[in-house]
């Protein structure tokens, strides 16, 4: 990345708008691949019971990609929820509330789902 | 007479600033618009709905008996309320994903090809919000028939 110091250091920004701009679009591309696999797999392969969408999840490159997309989600919708807040909540301490509870919220989330998955 | 300068009335140039919520009811918004605020109240919601979609993760994979509560809870209903309506937020949820990931799509496409210009943008837009809703109805039609 860029350097610090010297004539090519970089004077303006911190630049953390661009790194999350690209990780959303990468983590977006990560559970596009991940949502083509569930439905590929749901369409093909007949009546879908209990078994065979447990199957669905079953082999290890399927546990990968879930976990996978549960981590870009972690980090895909705090991006976007950050968004939203610093778009449309002016006062600091209200923001900042927002942000601690959308913190607590996702990773919450993404604990139970991990969980959900490595219990398969 | 020359007046000065001072006594000129001052035109009234129009200021241009973010609509208020008072706009919207009147605000006329392009399609792509349309598309912008979808994507993020879509993906607001599902943000709020991402325990329900969990929920529906784990019951569902967790055991035989798992996903016959989670088959039960769309068709008898639970926490006192009706099947239709829980499938009606399933409805919401389907609808959602897919007009967050179409418009996710399309902004990945501008991105790539820098394809930016009016035509195009009002053309991907609509086929966006129309393809989402098509989809999602007919999945919607299969949930509750």
């Amino acid at each position: 990345m860029s350097t610090s110091f010297g004539s090519r250091r970089l004077v303006v920004g911190a630049h953390y708008g661009l790194r999350d701009w690209l990780a959303q679009r990468i983590t977006s591309l990560l559970m596009a691949l991940f949502t083509i696999a569930v439905v590929v797999q749901v369409l093909f392969g007949g009546r879908l019971d209990y078994y065979r969408w447990s199957a669905i999840f079953a082999p290890q490159w399927m546990k990968v990609l879930a976990f996978v997309t549960i981590v870009s989600l972690l980090y895909h919708v705090w991006v976007g929820m950050r968004d939203i807040w610093m778009d449309y909540v002016k006062p600091v301490s209200i923001r900042l509330l927002l942000d601690i509870a959308t913190i607590a919220w996702l990773v919450g989330c993404a604990g139970w789902a991990i969980q959900v998955l490595w219990r398969l | 007479m020359v007046t000065s300068l001072k006594e000129q009335p001052l035109k009234r140039q129009p200021v241009y600033r973010n609509i208020h919520v008072t706009d919207l009811t009147t605000y006329r918004l392009p399609p792509a618009g349309w598309v912008s605020i979808l994507h993020r109240i879509s993906g607001a919601a599902m943000f709020l709905l991402l325990p329900f979609t969990i929920w529906m993760f784990d019951a569902s994979l967790t055991s035989e008996v798992s996903y016959e509560q989670f088959a039960t809870v769309f068709s008898a209903g639970a926490a006192g309320l009706p099947g239709w309506l829980w499938k009606l937020v399933a409805f919401a949820l389907i609808w959602a994903y897919l007009l967050h990931f179409s418009a996710g799509l399309r902004h990945l496409w501008m991105d790539a090809t820098h394809e930016v210009g009016l035509a195009f943008g009002r053309t991907s837009a609509l086929v966006v919000m129309i393809l989402s809703t098509v989809v999602a109805f007919a999945l919607g039609f299969k949930l509750f028939f």
